[in-house]
């Protein structure tokens, strides 16, 4: 009976640690709510063509409430933590919760990778009058099927975009805003590794300076995607609007972005934590998860600039 | 502030607050288990809707377009609100106890998974007073009905969506790890009862296909409000696109609702047989050949839309092939009750039902599977039949059982027996008479999602009407028992049932509300 041998086991494992309840997830529950709410009211009142503030209002609040609640949750863990309240095995469950946590990422990037790959091996050809289904070609007669989709099928629907974001070739290589971008992520990755064997070295000074190149390289990552965004726009003609290519360009690179956003953030708090002195060279989960995400989203660039820039 | 060591000795915290920060497993399955239900009454309502018009031919109380919106929020609501937390109760109120752990493993995310939850019904649920009406595209929502002729209300939805999305995933992640992390000493994996094991895989399918349903919408939201065209050839995307993302997701999906059904009634089976249940092992491999298969069979939803051949050839085979290693538990639940000492207590009645109506929902599943005979059934009443079989006598029903399983151990009090067995036989009953005709309706040729009909279909609409309030209004008495048992009864032991076996039958009915302070030894 395990009831009875609970007292005979007591003392021979560490005790269970369950953390007290907490108003955060109910708080953080009204503020996400509010926020979501606000912002489905501000989409629909543009396209209704009527004033957004009020929805605008509504939204900030939410998001306003989600992120102060969010600031203070993790004060509180990071606060415990330092009170030494969590078990190793709650920290365990941390690492586990992380892996898991970038595993849903990977599937939510391979939704929108597979509907690329679709796009361009299935649904294009057979517009164009190509393979099992080519008789798709039927709707539009003069399409061609070419990638990347410079003339749409209907251009007046979907504006065709003047030029897209391919590869042009080693003679222009150094004007290339991508490429550029690839080295930066890459060394990036470098740096917070060595950032890292800093911190487990206990080597602050070094971690402090490693890492916040690190969240310098991201920054400038982020400055050259806004910037090639804008040529996008203004020279080349690419935008949202322009049919399939822009559709899987902008949300691909964009959700990318908004990750890099998310993970130099984490970085720069990881930044402002080690300068505050918070990680100790065997416990220092904040730090390995915010590297862990940062590795990922290096990863995912990496498959970007393959898939949606070179081939 | 209590150090989390403290807290142990501590009941639950006073006053209603306790329900909105409570970090302890058992609340928030109870929580589930009773969000759950509401969303089961509300999509049943629902449906009593859909089969009150159906009643005759014509039209006699709501308009196609409000009929639309009623299919369309019965099959989120079921799908999302009913079955999914459901089983996510479950699994938050037995896991623990199962394998031995103080919690969850990340008890103040597990709150947060469930309070966003209402939240997203509440706003999905709200659009049905707006004036553009609720989502009338069908649970599937298929673009372009969703997207180009959409009522705005989509948008909602779609927020709505991605919050229940971050709930599942969020969920599941901490079941995930509470199971990898959390498992008492000795407790191996192959020493899990199966309920947990049929949820560690359904957790990781969830965190799989989640977030491609998360990507799905947020494409629609895309194509919608800013101009991009996934799912419009005129701009060179494909509608086809949006139905092969979705089902990417939603074939994963039918076994996330199900799973876990297999896992509930692999415990049930065992403890009224009187017998170890036969083949553990072999149940361990059929589950995780499931969820393999899950991925790759998507596009059988998809064989009228336009595959190449060898397309529908492949998604033809490996859908067959699902049947192996659901053949497998079939036979081993039949093998297990095999010159067992049976009684039939209710949970037992509804875990018989669940293997002989589930089969017979499988090898409908096995018809549609055929391409060739596929194009005769698609959209019509024999799909309806098929995947309200395997959902409602499948896992609504195993859900149930679960509940008059595991209601003594909750409460500590037993149900009242003659009213358990009462509520299974209306809803044996009616379910069969609401849904075995639609078999024939289909066959015949009758279409899903209308709300009129040809004359020759009149005779077998009434009598699945018929069926539908019965089993709808006998679910009424299902709560009627629930409360009744919460607020007293006949004192349970803590082993309950007499062939029980497992952890969570060596504590107290009710379980203490801190139940393993250290860990248990595991026999």
């Amino acid at each position: 009976m395990a009831h009875a041998s609970k007292e005979t086991t007591h003392g021979a494992y560490e005790p269970y640690y369950v953390p007290e309840q907490s108003k955060f997830p109910f708080l953080a529950s009204i503020g996400l709510f509010l926020m979501v709410f606000g912002l489905g009211n501000v989409l629909n009142d543009i396209k209704a063509g009527i004033s957004a503030t009020g929805s605008s209002w509504l939204a900030f609040t939410g998001f306003f409430i989600l992120s102060s609640v969010l600031y203070n949750w993790f004060a509180t863990q990071i606060r415990e933590n330092h009170q030494g309240l969590p078990s190793a095995q709650l920290k365990r469950s941390y690492v586990l919760a992380m892996y898991w946590f970038i595993f849903s990422e990977v599937m939510f990037f391979s939704a929108f990778f597979g509907a690329l790959f679709y796009v361009r091996n299935l649904a294009v050809p057979w517009l164009g009058g190509e393979g099992a289904k080519g008789v798709a070609s039927m709707l539009w007669p003069d399409f061609s099927p070419v990638w990347p989709v410079i003339s749409n099928p209907n251009p007046q629907l979907f504006t065709n975009p003047g030029e897209s974001m391919a590869w042009r070739g080693f003679g222009e290589a150094l004007h290339y805003l991508p490429l550029w971008n690839t080295i930066l992520l890459l060394t990036s990755s470098v740096t917070v590794h060595i950032a890292h064997t800093a911190l487990k070295n206990n080597n602050r000074k070094k971690l402090i300076t490693w890492l916040a190149l690190t969240v310098l390289l991201g920054a400038v990552f982020l400055v050259l995607q806004v910037e090639e965004y804008a040529e996008a726009y203004s020279e080349l003609g690419l935008t949202l609007n322009s049919g399939i290519y822009g559709s899987t360009f902008f949300l691909l690179t964009g959700f990318h972005g908004f990750h890099v956003t998310l993970g130099a953030f984490m970085l720069f708090v990881i930044l402002m934590r080690a300068v505050k002195g918070h990680f100790k060279p065997e416990d220092h989960f904040g730090f390995e998860a915010a590297s862990w995400y940062w590795h990922f989203v290096d990863v995912v660039w990496v498959c970007l600039f393959l898939f949606v820039y070179i081939f | 502030m209590a150090t989390g060591h403290d807290d142990h000795h501590h009941g639950p915290a006073k006053g209603f607050t306790r329900w909105l920060y409570t970090t302890n497993h058992k609340d928030i399955g109870s929580m589930y288990l009773w969000f759950s239900f509401a969303m089961f009454l509300l999509g049943g309502t629902f449906a009593l809707v859909i089969r009150a018009e159906l009643f005759q031919p014509g039209l006699q109380f709501v308009e196609p377009e409000f009929f639309n919106q009623m299919t369309t929020m019965h099959g989120l609501v079921m799908v999302f609100g009913a079955v999914m937390p459901a089983f996510v109760g479950l699994a938050n109120w037995m896991i623990p106890l199962m394998i031995g752990a103080p919690d969850m493993a990340l008890p103040r995310m597990n709150n947060w998974s469930f309070w966003i939850l209402p939240f997203a019904f509440a706003m999905l649920a709200s659009t049905l007073f707006m004036e553009a009406g609720a989502p009338n595209f069908g649970w599937t929502f298929y673009a372009p009905l969703s997207t180009t002729y959409a009522p705005s209300t989509v948008t909602f939805f779609i927020f709505a969506i991605h919050i229940m999305g971050a709930s599942s995933i969020m969920g599941s992640i901490n079941i995930i790890a509470t199971i990898q992390n959390l498992r008492a000493p000795g407790m191996t994996y192959m020493k899990m009862p199966l309920f947990v094991w049929t949820w560690l895989i359904t957790a990781y399918l969830l965190i799989a296909v989640m977030p491609v349903l998360a990507g799905v919408v947020t494409m629609m939201l895309f194509d919608i409000h800013f101009g991009t065209s996934f799912f419009s050839a005129a701009g060179g995307g494909d509608p086809v696109l949006f139905q092969h993302v979705f089902w990417f997701f939603g074939h994963p999906e039918v076994y996330i609702m199900i799973l876990p059904a297999f896992g509930v009634v692999s415990e049930i089976i065992p403890t009224f047989s009187r017998k170890k249940l036969f083949g553990y092992d072999s149940m361990v491999y059929a589950t995780s050949s499931i969820a393999f298969l899950s991925f790759i069979v998507w596009a059988h939803h998809m064989f009228t839309t336009g595959m190449p051949l060898a397309g529908e050839l492949f998604f033809m085979y490996a859908t067959m092939l699902i049947a192996v290693p659901t053949g497998v538990k079939v036979f081993n639940w039949v093998t297990t009750m095999f010159k067992g000492s049976i009684s039939f207590e209710t949970p037992m009645l509804f875990s018989i039902a669940f293997v002989v109506l589930f089969t017979m929902g499988g090898f409908t599943g096995l018809m549609l599977a055929i391409a060739p005979a596929d194009f005769q059934y698609h959209d019509t009443y024999f799909v309806v039949a098929h995947f309200h079989y395997v959902l409602v006598p499948g896992a609504v029903f195993s859900i149930m059982a679960a509940a008059y399983y595991w209601l003594p151990k909750w409460t500590g009090n037993m149900y009242d027996e003659a009213l358990g067995k009462l509520h299974f036989w209306l809803s044996f009953v009616g379910i069969n008479i609401l849904f075995f005709p639609q078999h024939f309706l289909g066959l015949a040729g009758m279409p899903r999602r209308i709300p009129d009909y040809a004359l020759q279909f009149a005779d077998f609409n009434m009598v699945s009407t018929v069926g539908a309030f019965i089993f709808g209004f006998s679910q009424l008495l299902f709560l009627f028992i629930v409360v009744k048992t919460v607020l007293g009864g006949k004192k349970a032991t803590a082993q309950v049932w007499e062939g029980a076996e497992g952890l969570e039958w060596t504590v107290p009915s009710p379980a203490p509300y801190h139940t393993f302070t250290t860990p248990p030894l595991v026999p």
